[in-house]
């Protein structure tokens, strides 16, 4: 490798052009290290010196770009060339007159467009979910009629990715939540005198609504987002479609499991965190409030109807349901590239999430009057 | 310098686990060769290349590239060198999030040498190179059909002005006409740039119109790194069932199909 060189003879006869020599590799690698000085003394020069350009011994695109673009894209008016030099740099020049076509401006038709097609994706989103439901409906009813098909094994599995491993962390959030909540009520109810009624708000706050929504945005990260990149990268695979190929029902065997698995092992999860939570409050009223733990526990029910837990069981059955079922539909939307897969996956932790909590709304608006006391 | 061959390997020993699959494997290319690696499947051909790219290395043995060994100097160097070959993987590996201009542009702006003038002129040259038409600058990986992906994964693996090209299994899932038209737009950019080639395949059409010498890899070593013609010459199974045989049927459905 001979590394690049500009060489300038003196003008001879003086007022004449003086003669610039390009020397060496002009490649890539050899101009790496130069190449700043060198787009200088090419640039602005073009027409006011001679150039020779046989000492060149070997030129790549990259040199050829290089001298084309400080030259502003015109030949000098004096140069010497050799034949295939000047066929480089020609190809160079003829793919410059010819420029890629340019990505197009935003304007506000696009916005209309963009506004549009949103609208209009939604409404495939919203057909594409019922015709899920009514796939899994129908799965349902056929299963029924053969019992022998059920997707047992499948099921289990899934309890126990999504259920059964789950435990760990949703123990350890829902601890700490309890402690938290138990410790900042704590404070306030002192002021007033009202320690006892810590019990009723632990117990109505965690087992009614924060168990099964921790519990749900948890599930939604955990075991929706697996879902989704699951059934995701089963369809860049092309596994789903060989499962299809193979006249195995792809909502029965991917699908329903998964679904099923979620709304059975939600609600126990509800239970587990729920109980883990008030363990964490109870712990921490004794420590802040001299509040014993026999006298939470006596208290307890006595201030909780049993109402709630069976509210706080079927919001986990219906939060899990949604957020198997979200994770699915996402799931099976991925196109076979990678950005397509991430996008469904945040779109489904997400989605799940929204969904989850307005359920919720519905939920406290429909039982307003249920296992309150007043 | 010249004199060095481009690629030189040493007693590479590859082991997965308990199965060696390079047992003391030598070879050698020279600049300006095209040479076809061929094998059975499972042969080690794409795991013999992963070490020449520097993905994988041998558990003994040297792979040397442009005469100095992969992994030898500092950061720097070894990037320069690696900077030396250009690779087209199997099926692509186009970014899937960039559409067909960047991902070519995607080397040479990451090289933070070129303007961006220049980085669109060179972009439109390699494109141009490739026999694509400007319009397909804007599309993305996923709009492109299998022979498309191709092309633009020379163009993006020409990018930086590679001396040495890699290419695993550049025909394979291109249907006869547009395989050939690969590989003779391979062939001419060869010829134009004076680039030395090596090449995993499973197609005796490809490697007849490219390659200038075949190595075959059998029984865990290099067992013929020679001519065609003079690989037709060798008396060895694989040479047998893998040349012969095809080319046999062949001439047979062709005189079947001329009666």
């Amino acid at each position: 490798m001979r590394s690049p060189e500009i060489a300038t003879d003196p003008a001879t006869p003086p007022g004449a052009r003086s003669v610039v020599r390009l020397q060496g590799d002009w490649t890539l690698r050899a101009l790496a290290n130069r190449l700043r000085s060198f787009r200088e003394q090419l640039a602005g020069r073009r027409d006011d010196v001679a150039w020779s350009l046989n000492g060149i011994s070997r030129l790549d695109s990259f040199g050829a770009a290089l001298m084309w673009h400080a030259w502003g894209k015109r030949w000098p008016e004096s140069i010497e060339i050799p034949d295939d030099l000047r066929a480089v740099i020609g190809r160079v020049a003829a793919s410059a007159e010819s420029p890629l076509p340019g990505v197009p401006r935003f304007n506000v038709v696009d916005a209309v467009i963009v506004l549009g097609s949103m609208l209009l994706s939604f409404r495939d989103h919203a057909l594409d979910f019922t015709r899920l439901l009514g796939q899994l409906c129908l799965d349902l009813a056929y299963l029924l009629r053969h019992p022998a098909e059920w997707p047992l094994r499948e099921i289990s599995a899934n309890v126990y990715k999504a259920g059964f491993k789950a435990m760990p962390v949703a123990a350890l959030v829902g601890f700490l939540i309890g402690v938290v909540m138990s410790y900042l009520s704590a404070l306030q109810l002192r002021a007033f005198g009202a320690d006892i009624f810590i019990v009723n708000i632990l117990g109505l706050g965690i087992i009614r609504e924060l168990g099964p929504v921790l519990v749900s945005v948890l599930v939604a990260g955990r075991s929706g987002s697996a879902m989704t990149a699951q059934l995701g990268v089963m369809r860049v695979t092309e596994e789903i479609d060989a499962l299809s190929a193979m006249g195995i029902s792809r909502t029965i065997r991917l699908v329903l499991p998964k679904v099923i698995a979620l709304t059975l092992a939600m609600p126990l999860l509800v239970l587990w965190t729920s109980s883990v939570a008030l363990l964490g409050g109870m712990l921490s009223a004794w420590l802040q409030l001299d509040l014993g733990m026999a006298f939470f526990i006596e208290r307890l029910p006595q201030v909780v109807p049993l109402a709630n837990v069976v509210i706080g069981f079927a919001k986990g059955a219906v939060f899990g349901l949604m957020i198997a079922l979200v994770a699915c539909h996402f799931g099976l939307r991925v196109s076979p590239n990678t950005e397509s897969l991430s996008a469904n996956t945040t779109a489904s932790v997400v989605s799940s999430i929204t969904v989850v909590i307005l359920i919720d709304a519905v939920f406290a608006i429909a039982t307003r009057s249920i296992g309150v006391p007043r | 310098m010249n004199a060095r061959p481009v690629i030189e390997l040493r007693g590479i020993v590859t082991r997965f686990g308990a199965s060696v699959v390079h047992d003391g494997l030598d070879l050698s290319v020279q600049r300006g060769e095209v040479v076809a690696l061929v094998g059975g499947s499972g042969s080690g051909k794409t795991t013999l290349l992963r070490h020449i790219i520097g993905l994988t290395r041998p558990a003994a043995g040297e792979v040397s590239v442009f005469g100095a060994p992969l992994f030898s100097g500092s950061v720097r160097e070894q990037r320069t060198r690696r900077r030396r070959f250009g690779v087209l993987f199997q099926h692509g590996a186009l970014f899937s999030a960039m559409n067909v201009a960047e991902n070519i542009g995607f080397p040479l702006r990451e090289l933070r040498l070129a303007t961006e003038a220049e980085i669109a002129n060179l972009v439109a040259l390699k494109l141009a190179m490739v026999e694509l038409a400007p319009s397909t600058a804007l599309l993305m990986p996923a709009e492109l059909s299998g022979g498309m992906v191709k092309r633009v994964a020379l163009a993006r693996a020409l990018a930086l002005e590679p001396e040495l090209l890699l290419l695993d299994e550049p025909t394979a899932g291109l249907d006869p006409d547009r395989s050939m038209a690969f590989v003779e737009l391979v062939l001419s950019l060869q010829r134009q740039l004076g680039l030395t080639v090596v090449l995993v395949t499973h197609d005796v059409d490809t490697l007849a119109a490219l390659a200038t010498k075949i190595a075959i890899l059998s029984d865990r070593r290099i067992v013929s790194c020679v001519s065609l013609e003079e690989t037709m010459e060798l008396d060895h199974p694989f040479v047998e069932s893998f040349f012969r045989k095809p080319f046999g049927l062949r001439a047979g459905v062709r005189s079947g199909g001329a009666r």
